[in-house]
């Protein structure tokens, strides 16, 4: 006890001119968890010229209805075809995206209640948690990917005029975040488990959940913009 | 003999080029930034020197007109993306942390991969000239449709993947400086201690952090148009060719701020240290600088009046508007220097050259500003003056102030004054002989972007006197590397302070070592190492 006291006195004595570049004042929001709020913010400009793209495009859509252009939206052809209220499309496949939305949204406070738990020193719960967002995840993704083939299936392309193009653009940037989201899950997963992190030290568990919000919040303004406006 | 005997392997492994592969050493990094910068600003100078040539006379001389479009679209996007931009990333990389007297950037591994990008995307967008159909060839803006699939080939895609990696570079450059300014600052440096350079790599930093990722958009948005069949910018489908103006210029025009913010931290870096005066007005050129950032985000529209499909009262307002705060800086300057102990090293002439001419791309600008004179002036040789005197003779000349200012620093050799001044008098010379004629040239009607023109348009005696004047630019290349050279092996050893300057990056030894500094002085105002050497400070 004596000799650690004495080591940590002579450490710091050692260091006391390091210490004046301390990187970590006391108090204030962490390094790391400050980083991704501003490469989050980098990402909402990202996904706001997509957005404003898309807004625009809308805007500006017409068809020649009575030998008249005529703004309308959707395209007459699509009309209907993303309504996320029938669970069962006209050729007998299973509409998936609301509960494909629920449950994403529901992997935003799983993902939540496992950082409450890692401040709390909570282990169990901060991994289970963790888990269970990474599974729900795994499971919208596979649920995007369902409801991609049943869109095109329908005759939803890429190509089908900007209808196809803005739809496919924008959840597709939004499906590659959620991946690169699980994928970020499954780091701090990994290392939760060889015990890495704790009440004192959580950043990295901080900085995911902040993204994996982040992501959750711009689903549910692709849904409202793009399923029920 | 024991000594001889002893086994130097693990610093020798270590050594040498591994040790700058493997780097995360801001200063290592951002030294790295500058040399890749300077080799796409000499492949820019050559396609420059290309494009010039074959416009000194009328008729077609030297290249093709499908070559001649790949030579000003990559001149520019070398120049702009891989030469201005990241040099003075480069510049923030090595002095920021200096100067707030930290050890180094807050995100060393991100830093070493935001600089591992940049050759990366400039590789991929220069391998177009490799591609059937060659590089890139719409203009730097790559407007559709002429960047549209239909017209041009696998060069523009290249030029599309390039250009995001070097966004991506930037955009992770931005959080790390915007996390060092704010977490990593030593005792008593508050922010508004912080040297000019700081505060504009701040404000800078933000402008790419809000609006790089626009670009982004765009450029995704093209691609696809391109590759995967879809219809943003193309109107038999529903889309839009001019929204892709629309986002390009709400990265491009902050950009153009991007380019000319940390130059005029360079500058105002300088005036004080030669001028043996403080900056004037140090808190106003801060507030100045924040609203030139500010300003910048509602400005982009004014690219394009001709459009017709933009609200030309509120952007020309809000353009005439950034002149205001940019004439609170060149008061400022104008004002430091007033009265002071001017001496000419080579960075205050650079510094001095940088005010001239930047103060006639301001005012060429201003004409511009005017709906109606544009209507007349756009896309005409008059723009491309303009873009030069702000580019070339604001941030390029700010970029030579900065390497003659901090040579001595990263290298502890100073560079050589004579050849250093023979460098700024031709530099001087042939840049106003290249530019100044092109205000007349687009006066005269002379459309950019044009490989040749008719002899009796009148242009051939000014296109000539341009021409001259960009092979006299290419010539003060030639001393400057000279200098470079002979420096590095035979310059006047520099001391940690050899310009007796006022910030913190002259308080450590030259080079500094890995972790920067010893001992830091008291921070007590913006100038601490001035405070320092006169002891207006509390030993302790």
């Amino acid at each position: 006890m004596t000799a650690d006291a004495t080591a940590l006195t002579t450490h710091s004595d050692a260091h006391a001119e390091a210490h004046a570049f301390d990187t970590h004042p006391a108090g204030g929001i962490g390094t790391p968890v400050l980083g991704m709020l501003l490469f989050i913010a980098s990402e909402v400009m990202f996904f706001a010229g997509l957005f404003a793209a898309y807004f625009s495009i809308r805007a500006g859509y017409t068809e020649i209805v009575g030998g008249v252009p005529t703004h309308v939206w959707p395209p007459t052809a699509y009309e209907g075809l993303l309504n996320p209220f029938k669970l069962v499309t006209p050729d007998g496949q299973l509409n998936l995206i609301l509960p494909a939305t629920i449950i994403l949204v529901l992997s935003s406070v799983t993902c939540q209640l496992g950082v409450w738990g890692i401040m709390k020193d909570d282990r169990r719960k901060f991994l289970r948690n963790f888990a269970v967002t990474l599974v729900l995840g795994v499971v919208f993704l596979l649920l995007q990917l369902y409801d991609y083939s049943v869109l095109i299936n329908e005759g939803l392309t890429m190509g089908s005029t900007t209808f196809g193009t803005t739809y496919y653009t924008m959840t597709g940037f939004h499906f590659a975040h959620v991946f690169g989201g699980v994928l970020m899950l499954g780091v701090v997963l990994y290392r939760g488990m060889a015990g890495q992190f704790s009440a004192k030290h959580n950043d990295m568990v901080e900085a995911t959940s902040l993204y994996w919000h982040f992501v959750d919040v711009v689903w549910i303004l692709l849904f409202s913009t793009l399923y029920l406006l | 003999m024991a000594t001889t005997t002893l086994n130097p392997a693990a610093p020798a492994v270590r050594g040498g080029l591994y040790e700058w592969l493997t780097t995360t050493d801001h200063k290592k990094i951002g030294i790295m930034y500058l040399i890749n910068s300077i080799i796409f600003f000499l492949a820019g100078g050559i396609l420059a020197l290309v494009v010039r040539l074959e416009l000194a006379v009328p008729g077609l001389q030297f290249v093709d007109e499908s070559f001649y479009n790949q030579a000003f679209t990559m001149h520019a996007s070398f120049m702009l993306f891989l030469f201005v931009i990241p040099i003075l990333a480069g510049f923030g990389n090595y002095v920021v942390p200096l100067q707030i007297g930290a050890p180094d950037m807050a995100f060393p591994r991100i830093n070493a991969l935001s600089f591992w990008l940049l050759p990366l995307g400039g590789a991929l967008m220069a391998s177009g000239f490799l591609a059937s159909g060659g590089a890139a060839a719409s203009g730097w803006t790559e407007y559709p449709p002429l960047s549209g699939g239909q017209y041009s080939g696998t060069g523009t895609d290249l030029w599309i993947m390039g250009l995001t990696l070097i966004g991506t570079s930037s955009i992770l450059g931005s959080i790390n400086f915007l996390v060092t300014i704010f977490k990593m600052r030593a005792p008593g440096m508050t922010l508004f201690r912080m040297p000019i350079l700081v505060w504009t790599v701040l404000v800078t930093s933000v402008l790419v952090l809000m609006a790089t990722p626009v670009l982004t958009s765009a450029l995704v948005m093209l691609f696809i148009d391109r590759n995967y069949g879809g219809h943003f910018f193309d109107p038999a489908n529903g889309g839009n060719a001019v929204l892709y103006q629309n986002v390009f210029w709400f990265y491009s025009h902050p950009a153009v701020y991007i380019m000319i913010l940390p130059a005029m931290g360079i500058i105002s870096e300088i005036l004080p240290v030669f001028s043996r005066k403080p900056l004037f007005g140090y808190k106003a050129f801060i507030f100045a600088t924040v609203a030139i950032g500010a300003l910048g985000f509602s400005v982009w529209a004014h690219h394009m009046f001709t459009t017709g499909a933009v609200f030309l009262p509120f952007f020309s307002l809000m353009t005439f508007l950034i002149a205001v705060p940019t004439g609170v800086k060149m008061f400022n300057w104008i004002a430091t220097m007033w009265r002071g102990k001017l001496t000419f090293e080579t960075p205050m002439l650079y510094a001095i050259g940088f005010l001239t001419l930047f103060l006639l791309g301001g005012i060429n600008g201003a004409f511009s500003a005017a709906v109606p004179v544009d209507f007349a002036l756009h896309d005409t040789y008059f723009v491309v003056a303009h873009i030069h005197y702000v580019l070339f003779g604001g941030s390029v000349f700010a970029i030579f102030a900065g390497i003659y200012y901090w040579f001595p620093k990263m290298t502890g050799r100073m560079l050589g004054e004579g050849l250093g001044k023979i460098q700024f008098v031709l530099m001087f010379i042939g840049f106003n002989l290249t530019f100044f004629p092109m205000h007349q040239l687009g006066l005269a009607g002379m459309p950019r972007r044009i490989a040749d023109y008719a002899a009796n348009a009148g242009w051939s005696e000014l296109n000539l006197a341009a021409t001259i004047g960009g092979f006299v630019i290419a010539f003060a290349m030639l001393p400057f590397f000279w200098n470079v050279l002979v420096s590095l092996r035979n310059g006047k050893i520099a001391s940690s302070d050899p310009w007796e300057a006022n910030t913190l990056e002259w308080a450590t030894t030259s080079p500094p070592p890995a972790y920067n500094f010893d001992h830091l002085p008291e921070i007590r105002s913006e100038r601490p190492v001035f405070d320092a050497r006169y002891g207006r400070t509390v030993a302790h």
